[in-house]
């Protein structure tokens, strides 16, 4: 499998991004070197393997559901680029 | 003891103490000092700040706190004073991976996306260091967001590795725990804490001459640590010796409510594993770790870290982990595929760098696109592309499964050996700019490391010895999940028989 410049482009929108055109062909490059590396994995013979989504053997813990911290509006907002309390501001979503 | 054997230690000591400059001593010794009062925190840590001034070369540090530290160093002493002392590691000065979040200290991941950026809050980790009595000397240089083998990706400049050859070259530290491993060999800390996904506290560890130990997944609280793959990041002690990291450990681990994959078991006393005995200990050999473009000085200290523990008393045994080979390529699926979703936070709303735009999803991918660096870019393209409609169960999945294979070979392999014995890197530390044109060449760096990362086990890099060209190479043990104790008691007896006592030279000369 081969990532050409439009999957590169797709991909980087879906991460959202920004990658400057004259970038893209080389990154394609680079990024389909490291995938044609990672195929090798096709060797290994995995049928009927669990795949492993955690190392440790432990049940999930679960709690009540109740509010357990909070109240930290100042804290929550402390590093926020732009706005004013209580709201974090973006560009205009809705016209 | 007669009186005059003792006066004659007493002389002795003092004599000793003269010799070392506090900032030299291991974690061990000053916590022994600090307790006879031969030694106050004020000028064991006062020590470490001048070691930090006259180091700037190294470019180890992206934040110091001289005067947080020297404010938390008087608390240790007025503690010490009332025998309120935390334990050992009070008055203990301990640098800080600049991946851990830090109340009140500018915390950055290496990364220009979190320009600004000052946690309202403390890692579980730092907390429980804080709580134990350390005192934090600054925030340590690393690989952007902890993705790196060199330090050479941070946002901050790459870190010098304190070890140098005449050719005048600077050589990288290793990463991404690079600022630590380098703060810990030119004795700017007595310890520092690292994070290792892959290999990143080991492989810098290999690279500077030190000790560095990764604990069991689970082990330590991942909560407040800048995350890059949450199904490896693990936090762990850099240190001068086996003790110490013992000790450090001791200080980080325990259960969190916080964190639901820290596991709830009590914490055993590590440093009281290290018995200096390994008689009849089963270290396995695996024969995969023997790597087609490794030096031969790699096999070399490989083989006499056999022989050093053999001699000590323990059973050399053959062993095989067949699907070695395939955790690497492996690793390089699921780490970036969690990394594009941990990292999918960084949008320029709530924290960080902001790069303005016309829409909102222009303001993303504006602030994401000046705000990562290449390699970090690297890996969420890798990420996002593995985690796609259509190629998800072709690598994901099938990632997910040669991880349960690596894991099975492991276990399959603890059914009759106690610890596993292999080299910690394919090389010495080489020189800052290479290695870079091709990324698969930088990421074989951990070839060693990966395999242990992932199935979650305890391990540890030690230095055996100096490679051909005069530059130090780690031994790396692994053991069984949640058995740090025998892992600590190997590691100890393989330091003391490879006896490494060189030090770093050179890198005073820029001072």
């Amino acid at each position: 499998m081969s990532l050409d410049t439009d999957t590169v482009r797709r991909i980087a929108n879906l991460a959202r991004i920004k990658i400057e055109e004259e970038k893209m062909a080389p990154l394609a490059d680079e990024l389909n070197q490291i995938i044609g590396w990672i195929e090798q994995l096709s060797e290994v013979d995995t049928d009927g393997v669990a795949p492993m989504t955690s190392v440790t053997k432990i049940d999930m813990p679960s709690r009540e559901d109740v509010i357990s911290d909070g109240g930290c509006e100042d804290k929550v907002l402390a590093n926020a680029p732009s706005g004013e309390p209580p709201y974090f501001a973006v560009p205009k979503v809705v016209e | 003891m007669p009186p005059v054997a003792s006066r004659l230690i007493l002389l002795f000591r003092k004599w000793s103490n003269k010799m070392t400059k506090p900032n030299e001593l291991t974690i061990a010794d000053a916590r022994d000092a600090l307790t006879k009062g031969d030694l106050s925190a004020v000028e064991l840590t006062t020590s470490c700040i001048q070691a930090m001034d006259g180091a700037q070369d190294l470019n180890a540090f992206i934040t110091e706190t001289p005067e947080l530290s020297l404010e938390r160093a008087a608390q240790s002493d007025a503690r010490i004073a009332k025998k309120e002392s935390r334990g050992a590691l009070e008055g203990i000065p301990i640098a800080v991976k600049d991946l851990y979040c830090t109340e009140g200290v500018l915390t950055t991941a290496a990364s220009h996306i979190l320009d600004g950026f000052v946690p309202p809050y403390e890692s579980t980790v730092t907390e429980n260091l804080r709580n134990a009595g350390s005192v934090m000397t600054g925030k340590t240089n690393l690989d952007e967001f902890a993705m790196g083998s060199a330090n050479v990706t941070s946002h901050y400049g790459p870190v010098k590795n304190p070890w140098k050859l005449d050719d005048g070259k600077d050589r990288v530290p290793g990463g991404s725990s690079g600022g630590s491993a380098a703060a810990v060999a030119a004795h700017l800390s007595l310890g520092a804490i690292g994070t290792d996904t892959g290999g990143s506290i080991r492989q810098p560890a290999s690279f500077c001459g030190i000790v560095g130990m990764k604990p069991t997944y689970g082990r330590c609280s991942r909560w407040g640590t800048v995350a890059f793959a949450s199904s490896l990041d693990q936090a762990g002690p850099m240190t001068k010796t086996v003790r110490d990291a013992a000790i450090m450990l001791q200080g980080m681990a325990g259960h969190d409510v916080k964190d639901s994959t820290s596991v709830p078991m009590v914490v055993p006393d590590f440093e009281a594993a290290i018995t200096g005995d390994v008689r009849g200990l089963k270290v396995g050999i695996p024969k995969e770790y023997v790597i087609d473009g490794a030096l031969e000085e790699i096999s070399e200290i490989w083989k006499k870290g056999a022989e050093m523990l053999r001699d000590a008393g323990a059973e050399i045994i053959d062993i095989t982990l067949p699907h070695t080979k395939y955790a690497l390529p492996a690793y390089y699926i699921i780490a970036p595929a969690e990394a594009s979703s941990n990292l999918s936070r960084y949008d320029g709303v709530r924290y960080g760098l902001r790069v303005e735009g016309d829409s909102l999803d222009e303001m993303y991918a504006n602030t994401r696109g000046e705000g990562f660096g290449d390699e970090v870019k690297r890996r969420i393209l890798i990420g996002a592309y593995v985690l796609s409609a259509g190629y998800y169960d072709a690598y994901y999945v099938k990632a997910q499964q040669v991880r349960s294979r690596i894991a099975e070979d492991f276990n399959t392999a603890f059914q009759d050996v106690d610890v596993i014995l292999t080299p910690t890197a394919p090389s010495t530390a080489f020189a800052i700019g290479e290695k870079m044109d091709d990324p698969i060449v930088m990421y074989m760096n951990d070839v060693f490391t990966v395999p242990a990362s992932m199935a979650g086990l305890p391990c540890i890099s030690v230095p055996g010895g100096l490679g051909d060209d005069g530059l130090p190479l780690g031994l790396h043990l692994i053991s069984k999940p949640f058995d740090e104790q025998t892992l600590f008691r190997a590691a100890d007896v393989l330091e003391r028989q490879a006896n490494f006592t060189a030090q770093p030279k050179g890198w005073e000369i820029n001072r």
